[in-house]
């Protein structure tokens, strides 16, 4: 990857982490663990892999992302902030009555937003649903999922997969967010998924590892994925959660709680301070 | 009078029919054999997914396949259409307002001698309460075919309840025009109206005869857009009756007569009394049996009819 492409990439990283955590804070709610740990996924996917058009969401032949572990909404919104879908200043009426930034993603009226999502488990089907649906209009577009690793202890998840392995959906791509931790403790404890590569595997997969917050290991991640055929591939993505902000990685209390004015100013200062 | 079919059977003949016609596709969780989506996918196997024992990712693949334009049919039991994968349908379905069509099949105790896992008695209750979400419940297989064709020209999330078991053709395949929101007057009696819907719209036609023998007359009006309700025609009826009995193969707790009592509530209160499955399960047997033990049958809505004449201010 050249350097500009990757500086541009690792703003772009910050600056979706910025916006994310500008959204939780005026919110005084929301997600910003399993947000932040996603950040260079979305980056990347917005601003590297994702064939799509800000001034037309709704273009038939874009590539499409659902965000299956829809309460991280507020990096989708800060993706599509920075990609020009919707205005920037709109991210801190998040989780608002007179917003149209909900909690989970709404389709219906967040421009760029493929799915609708939020309960656990249904974004991946949905998301062969519509790879489905391009095999059958002989389209080229390709279909992303962002999974949560505490998500794949719903069963749903399986079933998908068992699915997407089936009908051969090569145009279907997880990005599984492996950062180990769920509301209730360490993933491992709570009801252990692990291990994930090789459940995928034995799913009819084709299994990449990569780690979620280095852009040269996404990019031949997603290369590889784009590469196979015959099979839906699944990136299994290492990352940190809360990654960006010291007090918030790996904590499991930053799963869902919002960062008061001083921890707010920390993080800002810490991500600014990142580039 | 004399042709008898299931409400299911309609169902898969008009998918194949209308295959030819529209640009649609369908899924099935491993039951096409019994909803008779397999009568489409014997003449569409391209157009044709099955999903596998899996509902609730065959209801979410269906949103993600109406997302990109296309109108798509998911099918399995009511039960695990409406029941098993009721959150599926309102988060991935009803919330977005997405274009799919749910056929549900072997709604009700008619399923027979599967018993209780198997007969959906919610359904109705649990689809109505979904915001934007359209309930049909067709009384024979002219009304279904019919449902059927409105269904696809309609954009929007749309539960249509078929049985299992065969029942009379009422309608003229050619004079009748599926008309959502508006209730259909089958007899127009002016001592009780009976509200059915599904099965139940043959017994409630028996059950009028039964009291044109006892002097009474029955306006019996067949319910097959439950949602939206024809509420119009339901007060007109209260006025003009002033006694009301609603026969449902379903709970008595959610269903038509539930609703019908809300209507009716709202606009000239007058008695309404209920006939379908009293807050308990099914269970396994014949169907002429089950429906003698569950009460569906023309003897009790007449019983019942009587009893809301006797009601009557």
């Amino acid at each position: 990857m050249d350097q500009v492409k990757l500086a541009e990439l690792k703003k772009t990283a910050a600056d979706i982490r910025l916006g994310i955590l500008e959204g939780i804070h005026a919110a005084s709610s929301g997600h910003p663990g399993g947000s932040l740990s996603i950040a260079e996924i979305m980056s990347y996917l917005y601003f590297s892999e994702m064939r799509v058009d800000p001034s037309n969401p709704d273009w038939p032949d874009r590539d499409r992302l659902v965000l299956s572990k829809g309460h991280t909404a507020p990096a989708l919104y800060a993706a599509l902030a920075e990609k020009g879908f919707i205005p920037k200043e709109d991210l801190k009426t998040l989780r608002q009555a007179d917003s149209y930034l909900e909690g989970h993603p709404d389709m219906k009226h967040t421009p760029g937003c493929d799915m609708t999502t939020g309960s656990l488990g249904l974004g991946v089907s949905a998301a062969c649903g519509m790879a489905l649906a391009g095999k059958i209009a002989g389209k080229d577009y390709r279909v992303y999922a962002v999974v949560g690793d505490g998500e794949t202890e719903e069963g749903q998840v399986w079933e998908s997969s068992m699915f997407a392995a089936h009908y051969k959906l090569d145009n279907l791509c997880y990005i599984l967010d492996l950062n180990g931790l769920q509301i209730d403790g360490r993933i491992t404890d709570v009801m252990n998924p692990t291990p994930h590569d090789k459940k995928f595997e034995a799913f009819g997969f084709n299994v990449i590892n990569a780690d979620a917050h280095d852009f040269e290991s996404l990019e031949k991640a997603f290369a590889a994925a784009r590469a196979c055929k015959g099979r839906p591939s699944v990136i299994i993505a290492r990352s940190t959660k809360g990654k960006g902000v010291s007090f918030m990685e790996n904590q499991v209390g930053w799963h869902g709680a919002a960062p008061n004015d001083e921890q707010y100013a920390q993080a800002v200062a810490e991500i600014k301070a990142s580039l | 009078m004399a042709d008898k079919i299931a409400t299911r059977e309609a169902y898969g003949n008009a998918l194949a029919e209308f295959g030819e016609k529209y640009d649609f596709v369908v899924l099935d969780a491993d039951l096409a054999a019994a909803t008779k989506t397999g009568t489409f996918k014997k003449k569409f196997p391209d157009r044709f997914f099955d999903c596998g024992i899996a509902e609730g990712n065959m209801i979410s693949v269906a949103a993600g396949i109406a997302t990109t334009g296309k109108t798509v049919f998911a099918s399995s039991f009511a039960m695990f259409a409406a029941g098993r994968a009721f959150e599926q349908v309102r988060n991935s379905i009803g919330y977005p307002h997405l274009n799919v069509k749910i056929g549900a099949t072997h709604a009700g105790i008619t399923v027979g001698e599967d018993g209780a896992t198997h007969q959906c008695l919610e359904d109705i209750a649990l689809m109505r309460t979904i915001p934007g979400m359209t309930v049909i419940s067709p009384a024979d297989a002219v009304e279904a075919r019919a449902a059927v064709e409105w269904a696809i020209n309609y954009k929007g999330p749309v539960y249509l309840r078929f049985g299992r078991m065969a029942v009379p053709v009422l309608f003229d395949k050619e004079s009748y025009k599926f008309r959502i929101g508006k209730n259909i007057r089958l007899t127009e009696g002016k001592d009780v109206a009976i509200y059915a819907t599904g099965v139940t719209v043959n017994f409630a036609l028996e059950a009028a005869k039964l009291l044109e023998a006892d002097g009474i007359s029955a306006r019996v009006v067949n319910v097959a857009s439950i949602k939206p309700l024809d509420k119009a025609e339901i007060a007109a009826t209260a006025a003009d009756t002033g006694a009301i009995v609603v026969a449902e193969e379903h709970n008595i707790i959610g269903g038509l007569g539930e609703a019908v009592a809300s209507a009716v509530c709202e606009s000239c209160p007058v008695h309404v009394l209920k006939v379908g499955v009293e807050d308990r399960f099914g269970k396994s047997g014949k169907v002429p049996a089950l429906l003698e033990m569950y009460g569906l049958t023309p003897a009790n809505i007449a019983a019942k009819a009587k009893a809301a004449v006797a009601l009557r201010h």
